[in-house]
């Protein structure tokens, strides 16, 4: 909302400089944005002109050669504009004076003919867009006076942000309330009067409400004789403040008390309205209108219009139509001021994609009183201006009149919830401050709430009004007691500290990638048609393509990621997200989707390792393992892994985790053919992807202490060798079930495969140790340990010792 | 036999101090107190002594041979020592190299955020829950007082699932699910993604949040008014606060915290739009409205609300200026946290 400080003042008296203004209002919830003078200040210096005589330019076909009265002299001017006529008043910059931005204007000579100074366009003064015209004045500026003055520019605009729940103040009377209530003074409203004629309003018109449940009130005048014309310079600088441009006298004063009261108006043509009546009703099927935009818009059967007796002439509370438009042919006027239902007007506006002043206001709920008030002011001004003559009377239609209403505030509990000592005096003192009405009963107050404040409903809304009024920063400062509950966190949140803590310390960087992504990752990770991944979720009003569903794996937002660093020249990529993915129960969706945590592990390229003088190995799949399996450990847990077949990834080099019986998730090699779908070439991606829930449920968090061993140990190193389509693990179980409670430690400490070891065999080098709680183990014990382990290799899996 | 005696001694003496090694130190030994070392020899040639000699004679060979090997004891530290020193002088290092080892991730900049607004809340007694994010329209609207064609819910332009499901705009209905699951006293944060449709340098259509809410008999907006403070200067450091009132449908009445332009300490620049004074957070009394539909009596129970956006506070501490760093990961960005 636009206000200016000149124009603040015609209603209430400001004790304050704008700055000092800007920040009370501010204070007391009614946040300036910004403070922007009206007009540059060079416009001190720009003076109001009447053309006199326009000659063509005896050597230019472009050129005009002017004659300009500035008051205390005559100047020939050379211009190039061709929108003058004799008597227009125009800005002057005379020799020696300068342009907002800096230009400085000199005499000058034009083919031959001298130029005193030059004629300006509103874009050349700062004042606005056009360029293409000299800015004609209003027919009443002072010849001579300076156009800042001449204009009333010399003002400064508060942008102010108004939220939902007042649009009182989208109105300058509502903010000079709020002034006052801060000021302690009061709001001075314009005088309302007009000279009526004696024949009666209700000759002319009929209004009909066929829908008053969004129209609980409808108010209609008619104005006849309206010399339809530009307006005076003080309305177009109003309109100038509230940033409105301006049409005609008629729409100006309609658009002015809008701005003044909040109370939007509509001004028609009655002689283009079918019958000279209105009636209010909704649409009806395939209705069409154009709208003042020039726009044919169909209706909807729940939108309201306004319609004379044959068609839709406006829609009710976001704009008129464009047949009966004001024009400078009108001659009679009928003005609605009219109350809308603010869910109807807001409705209609979304649907039609049509926000306007009037919309903005009436969705927010306006209070009905001001209908009269603001009718009767713009035909005040109507006749003043545009030499209206007004038919007697308002044709209203308001079966049920809106009435102030009473709110009981308890002192007690506004003192309670402010936490401070406000007394009962200081509380009735800021609310008849701010217009309301207070009555003392015994404990209580009384208070009732004029219409304008619809937003004051409770008793809730009291304390708000207290709490501004009395200053945010004047109220105490206290910490809660003692609480009843000890903080932390609830689960899973310090285990995923934990896994953060792992993954860090893994050389691991934490990223945050969208929830939603693109339909196409599904065809782009080759996901089959009936994988469950493909099942996401879709937004209905996505921003784009690329954010279109909710995503259902973290594999893409982390491939995404990598190939974004990697086209920045990075080599070695290690990352980690912990989010959430969506699985719909059915699709469509009619209920709330499964939500996923997920810890997702990608690693490309040279390890996060710092070693000069050797060569950092490039991240392989048993890195990404060994992520895994120290994350898994720093949670209590053990994984089991067997061979995976997520289509995403290399078929021979990926595994399922398993904790606790259940699938935690997938690692692996991400597939050639999806690297190269994320323009990732030919880098070996290692992808992991956990489930939290999983990894939540099995996670042991109690540690129990193992007494250290009294006896020293045994070790014995084994080398097998070992058919290469075996998997160690095999090896290691039957070593561990034929070592007995002996084994204390089993390592795999070499893989080796190459000349020295058979073909199709590779040799997997084992170091034990062995150790018995009670005695020092024999030589002979510790050697029938190792027969027994040499037997089982033997007789289970065929497996020899390496010689 | 005195005189070949000290002649000898004096010889082996002479013969330790001059060893360099340990092994030449070893042939001195074996040359004079070995079994057929010279010294050995001259008390197996004690013979040819008269017997009433022997004694005085057998004491100056041993004294003789523990006064070598005195020496050698000495030489052979000596040798130790030296040894020792030119193996420490040879294996110096140039201790300007850098060292070796794992380089450490970085938790994402807003974690690191999220964590110091969790620490500063978990020592007041809170405790941090989270919520859904796909949320219905009773959740995320209606029970925080903001029922269907309200003008606020233009105050959050919404991604919609279908008529009744949408991505959570705000974290506020973790406040209702909380609430609805059990009695107060209640005093939690909860963190989590919201999603608007929005995106530019200062907006994006996911970011974070992290509500806060208390709820207990006799709950003041002095207390709301001292916790944010806290918060702001544990998070900022002593940097002055302000409150101004705002509007939100679940609050009443409700606040803005301002804090003190961290670029221009108040005087005015382009951060601070010339003000003087940064958001960062939006809070109030929880609406009686709101605690009815948690079917709380609101003449009993009282609190305060508040929720701040993360990358907000995040951009103002680090200095960021784009909220797309955040979501764009680039590793040379996340390494600098």
């Amino acid at each position: 909302m636009r206000v200016s400080y000149r124009w603040l003042m015609d209603y209430v008296d400001i004790p304050w400089p704008v700055e000092e203004l800007a920040d009370r209002l501010t204070m007391a919830g009614l946040t300036v944005e910004v403070l922007e003078p009206l007009a540059p200040r060079e416009l001190d210096g720009i003076v109001v002109g009447q053309v006199r005589q326009l000659e063509p330019h005896p050597n230019a076909d472009q050129l005009l050669v002017c004659r300009v009265d500035v008051g205390r002299g005559v100047h020939t001017i050379v211009t190039g504009a061709r929108n003058l006529q004799v008597g227009d008043r125009v800005p002057v910059a005379l020799p020696g004076t300068t342009l907002p931005g800096g230009r400085r204007i000199e005499a000058a000579a034009f083919r031959g003919v001298p130029s005193e100074g030059m004629l300006c366009s509103e874009a050349e003064l700062g004042v606005g867009d056009d360029a293409d015209g000299i800015w004609v004045l209003p027919p009443d500026a002072t010849l001579g006076r300076s156009v800042l003055d001449a204009l009333g520019l010399d003002d400064i605009v508060l942008h102010l942000e108004v939220y939902p729940n007042r649009p009182d103040c989208l109105s300058v009377i509502g903010v000079a309330r709020e002034v006052a209530a801060l000021a302690g003074s009061r709001v001075r409203l314009p005088q309302l009067h007009v000279e009526e004629l004696s024949e009666r309003v209700e000759a002319a018109t009929t209004v009909e409400v066929a829908d008053p449940d969004l129209c609980p009130r409808y108010t209609a005048r008619v104005l006849r004789h309206v010399a339809v014309g530009p307006s005076p310079a003080w309305l177009m600088q109003r309109l100038r403040v509230a940033g409105m441009r301006s049409i005609n006298n008629v729409v100006d004063i309609t658009n002015f008390v809008m701005w003044e009261w909040g109370q939007p108006l509509h001004a028609f043509d009655y002689d283009r309205l079918a019958g000279g009546r209105i009636v209010v009703r909704r649409a009806r099927a395939g209705e069409r209108l154009v709208t003042l935009d020039g726009v044919e818009r169909v209706l909807e059967t729940d939108m309201l219009v306004i319609a004379d007796a044959e068609r839709a002439v406006g829609v009710a509370g976001v704009m008129g139509g464009e047949s009966s438009e004001v024009t400078a042919a009108t001659r009679r006027v009928l003005l609605e001021s009219a109350n809308f239902h603010p869910v109807s007007v807001r409705r209609t506006a979304r649907r039609l994609g049509l926000r306007t002043e009037a919309s903005h206001r009436f969705e927010k709920g306006l209070d009905p009183n001001a209908a009269a008030a603001a009718s009767l002011r713009a035909a005040q001004l109507m006749q003043a201006l545009a030499g209206a003559q007004v038919l007697a009377g308002l044709v209203d239609v308001y079966p049920r009149p809106v009435a102030p209403h009473t709110v009981t505030c308890r002192p007690q509990r506004v003192r309670r919830l402010l936490g401070t000592d406000v007394a009962d005096g200081e509380i009735a003192r800021y609310l008849e401050a701010l217009e309301f009405q207070v009555e003392r009963q015994g404990e209580r107050l009384l208070v009732t709430v004029p219409t304008f404040r619809q937003d004051v409903q409770q008793e809730a809304d009291l304390v708000e009004e207290v709490a501004r009024l009395h200053g945010y920063d004047r109220l105490p400062e206290a910490l809660p007691g003692a609480s009843h509950q000890v903080g932390g966190q609830r689960p899973p949140l310090p285990l995923l500290d934990r896994v953060r803590d792992v993954l860090v310390a893994h050389g691991l960087l934490e990223c945050m990638t969208y929830s939603f992504q693109s339909a196409a990752t599904a065809d782009r990770l080759r996901w089959p048609a009936d994988d469950p991944r493909r099942q996401a979720i879709a937004l209905r009003n996505p921003l784009s393509e690329e954010y279109a569903v909710m995503r259902t794996s973290l594999l893409g937002g982390l491939l995404e990621t990598a190939a974004r660093n990697r086209s920045r020249g990075a080599r070695g990529i290690h990352l980690f997200e912990i989010g959430t993915v969506y699985h719909p129960k059915a699709l469509p969706v009619t209920e709330l989707p499964h939500e996923r945590r997920k810890v997702g592990i990608l690693m490309m390229g040279p390890l996060p390792q710092e070693q000069w003088g050797a060569r950092v190995g490039e991240a392989g799949f048993y890195h990404l393992k060994g992520a895994v399996e120290r994350l898994l450990s720093a949670l209590g847990l053990t994984g089991t892994f067997s061979a995976g077949a997520d289509p995403s990834l290399h078929p021979g080099r990926q595994a399922v985790v398993t904790v606790g019986g259940q699938a935690a998730g997938v690692l692996g090699e991400v597939h050639p053919l999806v690297a190269a779908a994320y323009d990732l070439g030919e880098a070996r991606v290692q992808f992991a992807e956990l489930d939290v829930a999983v990894l939540a449920a099995a996670a042991r968090e109690d540690i129990r202490y193992r007494p250290l061993p009294r006896y020293p140990a045994v070790e014995r190193d084994m080398a097998l060798l070992v058919p290469k389509d075996l998997a160690a693990d095999r090896v290691t179980e039957c070593i561990r079930r034929a070592a007995g409670p002996l084994l204390e430690e089993l390592v795999l400490f070499d893989v080796y495969e190459g000349p020295q070891v058979a073909a199709g065999h590779r040799s997997l080098a084992y170091a034990l140790t062995l150790r018995a709680p009670d005695r020092t183990l024999t030589d002979g014990e510790a050697n029938a340990v190792v027969d027994r382990i040499e037997t089982a290799l033997a007789q289970e899996l065929g497996v020899r010792l390496r010689r | 036999m005195q005189e070949r005696i000290a002649q000898v001694r004096e010889q082996a003496i002479a013969a330790v101090r001059a060893a360099r090694s340990p092994e030449e130190l070893d042939q001195v030994r074996v040359r004079y107190i070995g079994k057929k070392g010279e010294l050995t020899q001259l008390l197996r040639g004690m013979g040819q002594v008269p017997p009433e000699e022997r004694p005085a004679i057998g004491r100056l060979v041993n004294a003789a041979r523990d006064a070598v090997e005195a020496e050698l004891t000495a030489r052979r530290q000596e040798l130790a020592a030296a040894a020792l020193e030119a193996r420490l002088a040879a294996e110096t290092l140039d201790v300007t190299l850098p060292g070796w080892g794992p380089v450490l991730g970085r938790r994402h900049p807003l974690t690191q955020v999220l964590d110091e607004i969790k620490r500063v809340f978990t020592g007041l007694g809170f405790e941090v829950v989270e919520g859904p994010e796909i949320e219905t329209d009773w959740y995320n609207f209606e029970a925080l007082n903001i029922p269907r064609d309200h003008p606020a819910r233009d105050m959050q332009d919404t991604f919609f699932i279908t008529d009744d499901i949408v991505l959570r705009t705000q974290t506020s209905p973790v406040q209702i699910r909380v609430m609805e699951a059990q009695e107060p006293p209640v005093r939690i944060i909860a963190p989590g993604k919201v999603f608007r449709v929005d995106a530019d340098v200062t907006h994006s259509p996911m970011f974070h949040q992290v509500e806060g809410l208390y709820v207990d008999e006799h709950v003041t907006l002095a207390e709301l008014k001292g916790t944010l403070t806290l918060m702001a200067r544990e998070l900022f450091g002593r940097r002055p606060v302000r409150f101004r009132p705002s509007y939100f449908p679940f609050t009443e009445p409700s606040a803005e915290m301002d804090i003190q332009c961290i670029i221009c300490d108040g005087a005015g620049c382009r951060l601070c739009k010339h003000e003087g004074w940064l958001e960062i957070l939006g809070s109030g009394m929880v609406h009686p409205q709101v605690l009815r539909n948690v079917g709380y009596d609101p003449e009993k129970w009282s609190g305060f609300a508040f929720g701040m956006g993360v990358e907000r506070i995040a951009m103002l501490k680090y200095g960021i200026d784009d909220i797309r760093l955040f979501f764009e990961n680039d590793i040379r960005f996340l390494r600098q946290f």
